[in-house]
């Protein structure tokens, strides 16, 4: 009750964000986002085919999720800017993921390439989300140029490999005032569990679930790990302790 | 610096010799390995690596859907002209060949590319034969200029061209350049280029480079099987895709291994690659460029391409002809294709398969912006 995330002044139903790459059949991806009640869900653009009448992606997204386009391929703010204002006239609205990568070795963002593309699309009125490197500065310039939330990476994209990037991470939920959503990276749903547990407002999972045996169950698993790691979060959730705490305490005999 | 420097250096070690061994290196301990070196992809290429086939694709299997996930591209090629000034005695475009000679008119071209694009093909790759003459950068140009209108992406498959000229062609709307060395062995690639410009061993090898530094978003390189041992080509082929890889980060880079295939040219002293040895070979690129794109193309028949499909395989054509107008047009006196292709199939027919294996057909991946 009440713990209500707020992206771009829109009540956001659902912890959990989908990818949509990499799915074996986009028919797959509407009953992802039906099980798990998903909300915002980000396409990026170069997939989409508005001319084709059996391959168009906006077909399988339910009516009520928020399309957010990623600007996949975009190698600098240029590019990015570019594509988000294609998007826009090609009628996917103004949800704008702003991933600006130039290194096809790890994927890993340009963050300052980002931020230029933040600066510009915001004025421009897109509802802007940035994936970049967990960079606490980086971070908080996002948000002074108007981004909506920012996205750091928890490793490299598709890696599975978890939260590797805790510690930046923790420090950008702390200092930063706006929600923060661990994307990429995140292989298992105790993974997603664990950025909830730190207090980041969402998780964006895409490869984890779209390369899954079972895509559709382990995304129903991200949706439950998301949830309880939340609730454990907001249940004030005591940091662990090196040492045994007695229930019997050693000085009880002093009284209050 | 040119990938010419790494093809000297191992051109200098006697790699014969390496593949000949016994057991060069560890497989099991490669298959645990994070990033591969030359040395690895000797083992894997040797024949030493043959009996570890299995643990092999399942490695390859687990990189490729980790990296591309269950989706293949699709493409279709589009042959503009069959005039060719080189001589190259494994192709059926080769100048000395008694083949009529046809170049498709701006016309044409748009008739060739509706067509393509009613099958929902939003990626076409169009194809010349060397002359300058009949087939000019600035008649590429129009080409291209026509079939934009209907593709998000448009390759190139032509002669090796200067990095203005790239250029030129990029700022047309072009977004990848397939140019494939043939074959990397300096001796045996004079030996097949009896004449033309082709014949220039090192304008070719560098052609990719000069696309990538004028900007092309996607390059291919590829070796044609069967021109010589397959084990050194293969060799040269992944170090030459993992330079490019290195050095221009922000690009995509793509290989390709055709098999000799029967066509009109005069070789045929064609050394044999079999079905397990592609199966290797396609192991061995995808183990060490793990997000390497690998093109299969319709050279290979429909069942063999569904069995290589899990093993690394992310572009597929379709609906593919290798003849000048081959799509719509139909020259009563030019049917001659550059090669036999081997599977027929249409878009449709590969949609089918690759969802009926649980692959997802990407028919758009990419943009004008």
């Amino acid at each position: 009750m009440g713990d209500i995330l707020k992206i771009g002044g829109q009540e956001i139903s659902s912890r959990l964000l989908l990818g949509t790459g990499k799915f074996s059949d986009k028919k797959i991806i509407r009953e992802v986002l039906e099980r798990t009640g998903a909300h915002i869900v980000t396409v990026a653009l170069r997939r989409v085919d508005l001319g084709s009448d059996d391959e168009n992606i906006l077909d399988h997204i339910p009516e009520g999720c928020i399309f957010m386009t990623n600007t996949s391929g975009a190698r600098n703010a240029d590019e990015a800017v570019r594509i988000a204002r294609l998007a826009e006239a090609s009628g996917c609205g103004k949800w704008i993921k702003i991933e600006v990568i130039d290194d096809n070795k790890y994927l890993l963002p340009d963050n300052l390439e980002t931020l230029k593309a933040v600066e510009i699309l915001t004025k421009e009125g897109f509802t802007v989300l940035p994936y970049m490197s967990p960079d606490l500065a980086m971070g908080k310039r996002m948000i002074s140029a108007g981004a909506a939330a920012v996205m750091p990476l928890g490793s490299p994209i598709g890696s599975n490999r978890g939260l590797k990037t805790e510690e930046l991470v923790k420090i950008m939920v702390k200092e930063i005032d706006a929600p923060v959503i661990v994307d990429a990276g995140l292989g298992a749903p105790s993974d997603a569990a664990k950025c909830m547990e730190l207090g980041c407002a969402a998780v964006l999972v895409n490869t984890a679930i779209a390369t899954a045996k079972d895509p559709v169950n382990t995304a129903i698993a991200f949706d439950e790990a998301t949830k309880a790691g939340r609730r454990s979060f907001l249940a004030g959730m005591r940091p662990q302790a090196d040492l045994a705490e007695a229930s019997s305490p050693l000085t009880g005999f002093l009284g209050d | 610096m040119s990938f010419a420097e790494i093809y000297n250096k191992y051109s200098a070690v006697d790699l014969d010799a390496l593949f000949k061994g016994d057991a060069p290196g560890d497989v099991g301990h490669i298959l645990v390995k994070d990033t591969l070196d030359a040395d690895d992809l000797i083992t894997l290429l040797s024949p030493n690596a043959e009996k570890y086939l299995e643990p092999m694709a399942r490695k390859a299997h687990d990189t490729t859907l980790r990296y591309f996930g269950r989706t293949v591209q699709l493409y279709t090629p589009l042959y503009l002209s069959n005039y060719c000034v080189n001589s190259c005695i494994y192709c059926g475009f080769n100048a000395e060949n008694d083949t009529a000679r046809k170049k498709l008119t701006l016309e044409e071209v748009k008739k060739e590319g509706e067509h393509i694009s009613a099958t929902g093909l939003n990626h076409v790759l169009i194809l010349t034969g060397e002359s300058r003459g009949k087939s000019p950068v600035s008649y590429i140009k129009d080409c291209v200029t026509v079939l934009k209108e209907k593709f998000s992406s448009v390759s190139i498959e032509t002669y090796a061209l200067t990095e203005d000229e790239y250029k030129q062609l990029i700022d047309a709307g072009v977004d990848g350049v397939t140019i494939y060395q043939e074959v990397y062995d300096k001796e045996i690639y004079d030996a097949v280029h009896l004449s033309g410009p082709k014949k220039d061993y090192m304008f070719r090898l560098d052609a990719p480079e000069r696309a990538l530094c004028a900007g092309i978003r996607t390059a291919g390189v590829g070796s044609l099987l069967g021109l010589t041992d397959w084990r050194k080509e293969v060799f040269f082929l992944a170090l030459h895709a993992r330079y490019l890889q290195n050095k221009f980060s922000d690009a995509e880079i793509n290989v390709s291994v055709p098999r000799i295939r029967p066509h009109l040219g005069k070789f045929k002293d064609v050394h044999e690659v079999g079905d397990k040895e592609l199966v290797q070979i396609i192991l061995a690129l995808r183990l060490f460029l793990p997000r390497i794109g690998i093109t299969l193309s319709t050279r290979e028949d429909s069942v063999l391409r569904e069995h290589l499909l899990p093993l690394g395989i992310t572009r597929m054509s379709a609906g593919s002809t290798t003849a000048v107008g081959g799509h719509t047009i139909e020259y009563e006196e030019c049917r001659d294709e550059q090669f036999s292709i081997s599977d027929q199939r249409g878009v449709e027919e590969i949609k089918t398969m690759l969802r009926d294996k649980h692959y997802q057909p990407v028919l758009k991946d990419w943009m004008n912006i």
